[in-house]
């Protein structure tokens, strides 16, 4: 029953509704899988078999009453960042200790709604604050991808990205049919590039943030990773609603986004901005944006040299912004009202200890950095100036939208590196989000699409970033590349 | 901008993240690289131009101003570390 994992979300649909499985037959496949690819992947913080064959005999019983909803019986992995009732959620911090919220996330309960099957909670950056899934208080994620050195298969473990390296890991080892995520400067789209997985982000205010950690509330958007650009159009169709607890969810209607798929690009026209050609890009990152601009334009797109003249200063400005919501964010872990508390002498001392063994570096890093931007005398030089670059940065898209439907550029300057490797040095882990994190600070939809293999043979992605609410187009530009460019899968399963 | 000691410490306190005298060290160096990179936003003219409020132009919806949740004291208190009767229980803050 293994192959079962294997499938798409869209062809495990198309089973159970042809009956020539059962849910139930589906999920012991994943659970199985989990069980044998955990103690390498560390995909999974918490693993939840009970809960989701219950929910799978439930969908066997919808399917056979003829009930069943879309996703009914499809297994998906869920990030640790989105509250579950009654089941632990930690945002993969020591912080949030055994915390069992008592209500669901609004993208959750939408799943569920829909007959989705939860398989367990995902790993991710403690509180999603992290490129490569390192900072996680239960330890890092391993992808299943690893890389030739001078014709050598190489056994590094390679980080499959980050902050939501679990669902990125999950999904291209097989280990679920899709997986939510969550992206605040780059968190679902660099994973996916990563991997060789699809994943989008949408326009901020598409999926309500209710229920979900937060790190920095102008910026947190929830999305899919998935294996194809057809399962995250599923996926987000059901994951995206209006959502009246979370004030700054938009009410638009959502669109059937696989109506979008086929359509081709007859048309389209596509922006390349001169200011992604940055120092440092690898040149095979160079030359597959290359490719995906030949395989639009041969697919009848039309392609325009673009200028987003404040590219450069989106990741400065997001280093402040980000650490600023995050301090406020964070404010919340005292160790009163639920988590971690370390006993002090005294209240504050209490705050002050339960902080300090509650958060790690990382999160802490940025804490402190977050205090210092919003501290007396420093809000003007800082914060404001980084809101008032936001304006500039967004306005060079407006000013784009005139000229051109979609922009294509690289999701990540270069494929997946060694655990380790980055991690000593904050600045050069930051610059992972550098295409990534302008997509955020405009509020922007953006795809990151699997579109060919480094040298190295581990996957490099291009990414589409679109006008607000228009996720159709970027389901249907995505879906053109990957038709031209094929999939990319886990080559052999080593950990097994 | 240099981040000195005595800055890493008193945003700690702000913070209320207590840290050792060897991590203030460390953070100082580390805080002042990452300052120092930020600092390249002064080169961007910014005179004239609205700090960003929000990146979707839509206005804060109103509601009635009545009940809608309420009676979950027992799930408000469910995660609390300590707590007795419905109350978080603190260390004594007034003498």
């Amino acid at each position: 029953m293994t192959e079962l994992t294997k499938l798409t979300l869209a062809e495990a649909r198309k089973g159970l509704v042809a009956k020539s499985f059962s849910a139930v037959e589906l999920t012991e496949a994943f659970i199985a899988a989990i069980e044998a690819a955990n103690p390498h992947l560390n995909a999974y913080v918490l693993p939840t078999p009970e809960h989701a064959l219950a929910q799978a005999r439930a969908s066997d019983a919808r399917i056979a009453a003829g009930t069943a909803r879309p996703l009914e019986g499809l297994p998906i992995g869920h990030k640790d960042l989105f509250c579950t009732k009654d089941v632990r959620t930690t945002a993969c911090s020591r912080v949030l200790g055994d915390f069992k919220p008592t209500y669901e996330s609004t993208v959750g309960q939408n799943l569920w709604d829909a007959g989705a099957i939860m398989l367990g909670k995902l790993n991710n950056d403690e509180f999603a604050m992290g490129s490569s899934n390192e900072t996680s208080c239960f330890g890092p994620v391993v992808s299943p991808w690893r890389r030739m050195r001078n014709g050598q298969a190489d056994n590094a473990k390679l980080v499959p990205g980050g902050s939501s390296g679990g669902s990125s890991s999950a999904v291209s080892a097989d280990l679920c049919l899709a997986a939510t995520a969550t992206d605040t400067g780059g968190s679902i789209r660099q994973p996916a590039a990563l991997t060789g997985t699809v994943g989008i982000k949408p326009t901020y205010g598409r999926c309500s943030r209710w229920g979900i950690v937060a790190f920095a509330s102008s910026l947190d958007q929830a999305g899919p990773i998935a294996k194809t650009v057809e399962d995250a159009a599923l996926m987000l169709r059901h994951m995206a609603s209006f959502d009246a607890k979370d004030s700054t969810s938009v009410d638009a209607p959502v669109p059937d986004y696989t109506a979008a798929l086929g359509k081709g690009v007859k048309g389209l026209r596509v922006g390349i901005p001169k200011e992604y050609r940055v120092d440092g890009m690898s040149a095979e990152a160079e030359a597959l944006w290359q490719k995906g601009i030949d395989w639009l334009r041969s697919a009848g797109a039309t392609i325009h040299d673009i200028s987003l003249p404040h590219t450069k200063y989106a990741l400065p400005a997001y280093y402040i912004v980000a650490p600023a919501e995050c301090s406020s964010n964070l404010a919340r872990y005292d160790g009163v009202r639920y988590g971690l508390r370390v006993p002090g002498k005294d209240l504050i001392d209490t705050y002050e200890a339960t902080r300090a063994a509650g958060f790690g570096k990382e999160v802490r890093r940025r804490v402190l950095i977050g205090t210092y931007v919003l501290s007396a005398g420093y809000y003007d030089a800082y914060y404001l100036k980084a809101q008032k670059v936001r304006t500039l940065i967004k306005r060079d898209f407006d000013e784009a939208w005139n000229s051109v439907d979609v922009v294509l550029t690289p999701t990540t300057p270069s494929p997946a590196f060694a655990q380790g490797e980055k991690s000593g040095d904050p600045v050069a882990m930051y610059l992972e989000d550098i295409f990534t994190v302008t997509v955020n600070m405009a509020g922007l939809p953006g795809i990151s699409v699997p579109a060919g293999l480094s040298g190295e043979g581990t996957p490099l992605g291009l990414q589409l970033i679109g006008k607000p609410f228009d996720e159709a187009t970027l389901f249907q530009a995505g879906h053109v590349i990957e038709e031209a460019a094929g999939h990319f899968r886990v080559p052999a399963k080593w950990w097994r | 901008m240099q981040v000195d000691e005595a800055t890493v410490k008193r945003i700690a306190r702000l913070a209320r993240i207590r840290i050792t005298d060897d991590e203030a060290k460390g953070l100082e160096a580390e805080l002042t690289s990452i300052m120092a990179w930020v600092e390249q936003l002064d080169e961007v003219d910014t005179d004239g131009v609205e700090p960003m409020t929000r990146v979707v132009p839509i206005k804060l919806r109103m509601r009635d101003d009545i009940v809608t949740d309420g009676g979950i004291a027992d799930d408000v208190t469910r995660n609390a570390p300590l707590s007795d009767d419905h109350f978080y229980v603190v260390p004594k803050v007034v003498e």
